[in-house]
């Protein structure tokens, strides 16, 4: 290699240092995404990652922002991956983010310590670490509208009410088929508690990460255990090749019941006309029949303002992305409602967060009448344990297959605040909660 | 010209021995650490945090499976694991004994990875090349799974991490959530810095030699009287030992907290590249390797959007990640095509090249 490429690499070098870091509009909110359209989990993450971007575009269009302030979208790319998903977060956190969005339960149990010290609130929507629904101990983190345990808890009722009363679970055999990560191991401790209470053998079935798509060897003790009830707690590749197992191995696969991750619309397409009557727990309704899609596709979709391919808009996973936006945004309106600024950074959405109480006549000014239930969080609980409906695959789409279920409230919250006690003990130094509690005007 | 022995006598058996006979060698590596000390300093959250630091940890592990692999000629691919060990082990001490300093925890921990280095180094005995290779591979499967099923390594987390506790060292928080990046950084540096000098006298003395010696012909290096079992027990001690400090320092010094997939399969590639790419048998190839395989495409990142502005493009993140994929797999294989030996051999090439210049021959 002769001198003067050395010299081109050393002049490319320069360059890199020197790039500097764009500067900031002052008269904007910073809201960037945490996404992934790459790597082994793009399949689930292009859906949330258009959703979510999609409702904020949606708001700059037809609102001009939040409260007449645009709204700055930025999305960085983790592949979810923790490594790059850490080095996205360091790269935004002097941007002044309004919140953010891991999309990762274990890119959020890694920011879930520095959250508090750098300001900056943490949304995980319905993922992460359950314990922190406790604001007494996370005051910056949120997971509304439900927690997995709450999950667990709605679909144990769910088959208590199929087989006719929360007594007949007794001797019943359930499984949970999970990915065999800090994510899908999150229900177990529920689960456990209530087989011991309601008298019901709970086996298990853990899925390692490079077996996802190689599930055999399971199902066949699948068949030698035949499980009354499976619940379905997994991710990415896994949830189709688990619905194809499950028809394969003549599971009967109506009583085979995901969590609301496991119910994206390629999972159930997977397992052809045999998966018709596969369930999946979910919080919010599928489709395009809502005003605030119909706003999505006027103003985004259409002005071809969108990634997203304009037939699969309403899809299970898009549609949550735009619920999740919609948590950011009315977020950011309360902050804004209660500090009276137009501009608000980290620590206003964080009391906007605390005081985010989305009722029915709310949603129904969204667009969202049917959309989702009522979210209302406080300083205390900082998830909400909202209502959940089983949705069934009818072959082509999902649809609702029962009402509004609510969570065993009583039997997730002690666990809940034991976990966050025992979380804060573990990390020694924990902060104590110094953050005042607002209230909503 | 300036770059030249011209001069400089060397009057003893120690001068004419030393690491660095020349002293422009000496003043640049002294200007070097400087240099690095004084980052610090610049208050710059984002090039300690997501940049130096990772890149100082992964030389460390990338110095450890060099020691192996390019000093004495073991593959391994069992980097992640033992990094592994060296994370859990240090999580299990710093909880068990929190009034011992974390320091000593760090480099204690260590010893476990090396303990578990001998263990799955036994085969080397018998096995070679490739197929140590897969052996090894062996040892980063079961370590993993190790460490995702047995809950007592969590300290029975529901969640199934680690997380690092507030730890100081002088009053100063430097492993937790409080911990600044800028005393994160200066104990990173501080203890890359002391290994590293390490490695260099094991690698330069009888240790290194006999390594050497295996690794160019064990046979051969058996009837000069090298005995092959402690020999190459010693090299895997020693990797591990560098790779389980470097592990406990990715979770503690930097992450601030893991899951078992932080030590996967993909960290023993990513390693296993770094050296590959940097030089085999060389320290400072180690440090090329982890600047060119993690430090590169986080400045094409930056650099990319940066190039297509003036232009008006404006390319999706997604689409940067892409071509980043791209554009450092070109770069490896033309890197690699250029000087087959490493970075390590290209800037021992470009040093050779400044002692003659301007006038070549």
């Amino acid at each position: 290699m002769s001198f003067r490429k050395l010299k081109l690499g050393a002049a490319a070098a320069v360059l890199i240092g020197a790039t500097a870091i764009p500067a900031l509009a002052q008269d904007s909110i910073y809201v960037p995404l945490l996404t992934y359209r790459t790597g082994p989990f793009a399949g689930s993450g292009i859906p949330i990652a258009d959703g979510m971007h999609d409702y904020l575009r949606m708001l700059n269009e037809r609102d001009g922002g939040i409260g007449g302030v645009k709204l700055n979208i930025e999305e960085c790319e983790t592949g979810y991956d923790t490594k790059k998903g850490v080095e996205c977060y360091e790269s935004i956190k002097g941007k002044n983010p309004a919140v953010v969005n891991p999309y990762s339960t274990g890119i959020t149990l890694q920011l879930i310590p520095k959250a508090a010290v750098d300001k900056i609130p943490l949304l995980s929507m319905a993922y992460g670490l359950s314990p922190s629904a406790d604001g007494n101990v996370f005051p910056w983190i949120f997971n509304p509208p439900v927690t997995y345990w709450d999950g667990a808890s709605v679909f144990i009722k769910y088959a208590a009410e199929k087989e006719g009363g929360m007594d007949k679970l007794k001797g019943k055999k359930i499984a949970l088929l999970h990915l065999d990560a800090p994510y899908g191991k999150e229900p177990i401790p529920l689960l456990e508690a209530l087989s011991k209470e309601l008298g019901f053998q709970l086996i298990l079935y853990p899925v390692a990460a490079q077996d996802m798509q190689n599930q055999g060897a399971i199902w066949l003790n699948v068949r030698r255990d035949r499980p009354d009830w499976i619940y379905l707690q997994g991710w990415g590749a896994m949830n189709p090749t688990a619905v194809k197992e499950a028809v394969r191995n003549g599971f009967p696969i109506g009583k085979m019941v995901g969590v609301w991750w496991s119910g994206g619309d390629d999972d159930a397409r997977a397992g052809g006309d045999q998966a018709k009557g596969y369930k999946s727990l979910d919080f919010h309704a599928v489709g395009t029949d809502f005003g605030v899609i119909k706003d999505v596709q006027k103003h985004v979709i259409d002005k071809g303002l969108s990634k997203y391919p304009k037939e699969k808009v309403g899809d299970n996973l898009y549609n949550r992305g735009i619920y999740n936006s919609m948590l950011v945004g009315e977020a950011i309106r309360t902050a804004q409602q209660i500090t009276g600024k137009k501009a608000v950074n980290g620590e206003d959405v964080r009391k906007g967060l605390e005081a985010l109480n989305i009722t029915e006549a709310r949603l129904k000014e969204l667009g969202m009448e049917g959309f989702a239930a009522p979210v209302k969080v406080s300083c205390e609980d900082h998830n909400g344990h909202r209502k959940v409906f089983v949705a069934e695959w009818d072959g082509t789409k999902w649809v609702k297959a029962s009402d509004w279920i609510e969570p065993m409230k009583d039997k997730v919250r002690p666990l809940i605040e034991a976990g966050a006690k025992d979380y804060a003990e573990k990390n020694t130094g924990w902060p104590k909660r110094s953050e005042s509690c607002a209230k909503s005007s | 010209m300036f770059y030249r022995e011209a001069g400089q006598y060397k009057t003893s058996y120690a001068a004419d021995m030393a690491v660095f006979p020349l002293r422009q060698d000496r003043i640049g590596l002294g200007i070097i650490i400087a240099a690095a000390y004084a980052l610090a300093f610049t208050k710059n959250d984002f090039l300690l945090q997501a940049v130096m630091i990772p890149f100082l940890i992964f030389s460390l592990a990338a110095i450890g499976l060099n020691l192996l692999t390019g000093y004495a000629g073991l593959l391994s691919l069992g980097t992640g694991g033992f990094m592994g060990v060296g994370a859990y082990a240090c999580y299990k001490l710093m909880t068990a004994f929190p009034e011992v300093n974390v320091l000593v925890w760090i480099l204690t921990s260590g010893f476990f990875a090396a303990g578990i280095g001998v263990l799955f180094g036994l085969p080397s005995l018998r096995i070679k090349g490739f197929y140590l290779a897969v052996a090894t591979l062996a040892a980063q499967f079961f370590l993993q799974w190790a460490f995702n099923r047995v809950p007592w390594l969590v300290n029975y987390n529901v969640s199934g991490a680690i997380e690092a506790p507030l730890r100081t060292l002088f009053g100063v928080p430097i492993v937790g959530p409080n911990a600044t990046p800028e005393v994160r950084y200066l104990v990173v540096l501080t203890l890359v810095i002391f290994l590293t000098w390490i490695a260099s006298n094991i690698v330069r003395g009888r240790v290194g030699r006999e390594w050497m010696a295996i690794r160019d012909m064990d046979i051969a290096a058996e009837l000069m009287g090298i005995k092959l079992l402690n020999t190459k027990l010693l090299a895997f001690a020693a990797s591990s030992y560098y790779c389980g400090v470097a592990g406990a320092m990715l979770v503690f010094l930097w992450y601030g907290g893991a899951e078992y997939t932080v030590f996967d399969i993909n960290q023993s590639f990513f390693t296993l590249f770094m050296i590959i790419i940097g030089g085999l048998g060389s320290l400072i190839g180690s440090f090329f390797g982890a600047a060119l395989i993690f430090i590169m495409p986080i400045g094409l990142g930056m650099l990319l959007p940066a190039l297509l502005a003036p232009f008006g493009l404006s390319i999706g993140s997604e689409t940067i990640e892409h071509l980043r994929f791209l554009i450092v797999g070109a770069l490896i294989i033309f890197f690699l095509i250029v000087e087959p030996h490493g970075l390590a051999r290209l800037w021992q090439i470009g040093k050779q090249k400044l002692r003659v210049w301007p006038f070549p021959y």
